[in-house]
């Protein structure tokens, strides 16, 4: 069952020095704090640390970026307060380059109201990594600013495709740093990201029909996990990481089932004759969600992992697609289609109150943030499949365009271990 | 584009099949007749120098004209049967109403010539690949191509294939042939394809 394969032919790791992607925000939060991120002293002009931090912080809506306009106080001690009275937090820094390729940053959060020091850090990288630094940084002010995590170092996973060739990349979340997993020339589907963030579960066509692989990011190696006749698809990991969710298509039609992460155990958990489809564990790892037509129609079902009845969750007008819950627990995000759009949905599961996000006519495949800020999702613009963000409270909306092809089945990764 | 390619070369290979070849038939039909018109003549020629043979030699040819004349009119039918049949094989897509895996009354017949096809050739092989339009996910359409190829492949046996000489796949909605949205485009990719294999 489980064989691992080389793939010195159709795997290239590839890294992109330019942008891929073109930002374009709309809204604003209820409440914008703002703020002002100076230059950084000695940072290189072509890779500005601050202009990353200042673009991360934007992008949520939540801060009004405040124009400098040439003040430039080298570090806390040397802020005119009374120059600042439109802002709320400043951020300062400065970049020493060290010997080999080290980047040395030093950075202040000074709240201008309360005329304090907020944050003092020293962090360092290697050169080449000056936008992770970068992310760093600003997951940082975002969580003193807002009491969140930020997710500006968290990674996207989705699906290129251009013109009948497939690419399975992976990028950070601001679209940038796009590393390609896989090349092929047959789809791949659903990528999902391991709890760890070490790992990613898809499905291949390249074969000849739907196969799940399982691959590991840093060493490229991966899995043949699910090869059984018909379709292979759907995989979820279970909130430890000891399990996958499958669906396979070999005893009947579409049909959930559990299998360990080492491929043993397979065992079938719905017994249907109808379409189940895209499982998704709950965070405390007890119940999934899916999708079914077991009623009629797509909707969104809830089970126990061990089987069982299951309940349905969405009784709205049209099709309900894509689960997902919120990293708490405590919502549930989908794709619904109804009256000719799909609408990108967020259903509190205890008021049981239904929340249109977007509505764009073609949005699909929702993820939440892991701070369940943000919702990534698909949707289309001048014809092009693009990813698009949306704040968990509807207001802030961010498209980022693809440079060419379509953008297919976006993924939100977990938050990954402090960097080194 | 391979599977194109293959697609041709099975099309030819069908019509090498099937016997008899739809060409060949729609050439010879019409030549039968005059055959049978000049071995009567001959007949007659023979029959007028031996007296007492002519009426029973007149009847003869009135029946065999009219044989001849059936049989013409039996291969004609048959000839534009089988040209009929070859025309329903070279279509080979089958469409589907929205979020339906069953098969339309359109392509009926369709299906009773490929089921047909298989059952008479058994060393052919089909692979029947199901697809969906866009509105849904990718999995759930996934799903729903793996219904709509698995319900061909029980029409098509039901038609007179054999099990064991189709095998399905789906593609749910990643490989549209019209990248529209709307219903033309949908219409367009609500389909299951049937492709044609050499058995190994």
């Amino acid at each position: 069952m489980l064989r691992i394969y080389s793939f010195f032919f159709f795997l290239c790791l590839t890294q992109f020095a330019r942008a891929e992607l073109t930002i374009e925000i709309t809204g604003a939060g209820e409440h914008q704090t703002p703020v002002s991120v100076l230059r950084f002293t000695g940072e290189d002009e072509s890779q500005r640390i601050s202009e990353v931090v200042a673009n991360d912080l934007a992008r949520t809506g939540l801060f009004k970026l405040v124009d400098p306009a040439g003040r430039s106080p080298r570090d806390a001690n040397a802020v005119k307060y009374a120059e600042w009275s439109g802002v709320e937090a400043l951020l300062i820094g400065s970049v020493t380059q060290q010997e080999g390729d080290k980047l040395v940053v030093t950075f202040q959060l000074v709240d201008t109201v309360r005329r304090s020091e907020l944050l003092k850090l020293t962090v360092s990288s290697k050169k080449q990594q000056s936008r992770a630094i970068a992310h760093h940084i600003a997951d940082m002010v975002y969580e003193r600013l807002t009491g969140t995590p930020g997710v500006f170092s968290t990674r996207i996973a989705y699906v290129n495709r251009n013109e009948g060739n497939y690419r399975l990349v992976v990028a950070d979340s601001d679209g940038y740093g796009e590393q390609a997993l896989l090349n092929s020339k047959e789809p791949i589907m659903s990528p999902a990201w391991s709890p760890d963030g070490t790992r990613i579960a898809y499905v291949s066509f390249e074969q000849g029909r739907a196969m799940v692989f399982v691959q590991t990011l840093s060493t490229r190696e991966r899995v043949l996990m699910a090869a059984f006749p018909g379709s292979n698809s759907a995989p979820a990991w279970s909130p430890d990481g000891s399990q996958l969710a499958l669906v396979l298509t070999r005893d009947d039609s579409s049909q959930l089932y559990l299998v360990g992460v080492d491929g043993s155990d397979l065992r079938r958990i719905t017994f249907s004759d109808t379409i189940d489809t895209e499982p998704t564990f709950s965070p405390d790892g007890k119940s999934l969600l899916f999708t079914s037509d077991r009623g009629g129609s797509p909707q969104i079902y809830s089970m126990s992992v061990d089987g069982g009845r299951a309940t349905r969750l969405t009784f709205e007008s049209g099709n309900s697609f894509s689960p997902r819950y919120s990293p708490d627990g405590k919502n549930v995000v989908y794709s619904l289609y109804s009256g000719g759009n799909f609408s990108i949905v967020v259903h509190d599961l205890e008021s049981r109150q239904v929340q249109y996000l977007t509505s764009n006519a073609l949005d699909k495949k929702p993820s939440f943030a892991p701070n369940g800020k943000l919702v990534l999702f698909a949707t289309e613009s001048s014809g092009r499949g693009i990813l698009a963000t949306v704040s968990s409270d509807g207001r802030v909306k961010q498209k980022m365009v693809a440079q060419s092809g379509d953008i297919r089945e976006p993924v939100w990764g977990p938050f990954i271990k402090a960097m080194n | 584009m391979n599977k194109l390619i293959l697609g041709m070369i099975t099309v030819s290979l069908l019509a090498a099949c099937s016997s008899p070849a739809p060409k060949e038939t729609a050439s010879s039909a019409p030549a039968a007749p005059e055959t049978s018109t000049a071995a009567d003549t001959s007949a007659s020629t023979s029959a007028a120098t031996s007296s007492q043979a002519t009426p029973a030699a007149s009847t003869d040819t009135a029946a065999a004209q009219a044989a001849a004349d059936a049989a013409a009119a039996k291969a004609k039918a048959d000839a534009d049967a089988k040209a009929a049949e070859l025309a329903l094989l070279d279509k080979r897509t089958v469409y589907f109403d929205t979020n339906v895996d069953a098969l339309q009354a359109a392509d009926k017949e369709t299906i009773m010539a490929h089921g047909k096809n298989l059952g008479k050739v058994s060393l052919l092989k089909a692979r029947v690949a199901g697809y969906a339009d866009e509105r849904g996910s990718s999995e759930y359409n996934l799903a729903l191509g793996q219904r709509r190829a698995k319900n061909t492949k029980k029409a098509l046996v039901a038609a007179g294939a054999k099990d064991g000489q189709i095998s399905t796949v789906s593609y749910g909605e990643e490989k549209p042939v019209a990248t529209g949205h709307d219903e033309s485009a949908w219409a367009q990719n609500r389909r299951a394809e049937i492709s044609y294999d050499i058995a190994k």
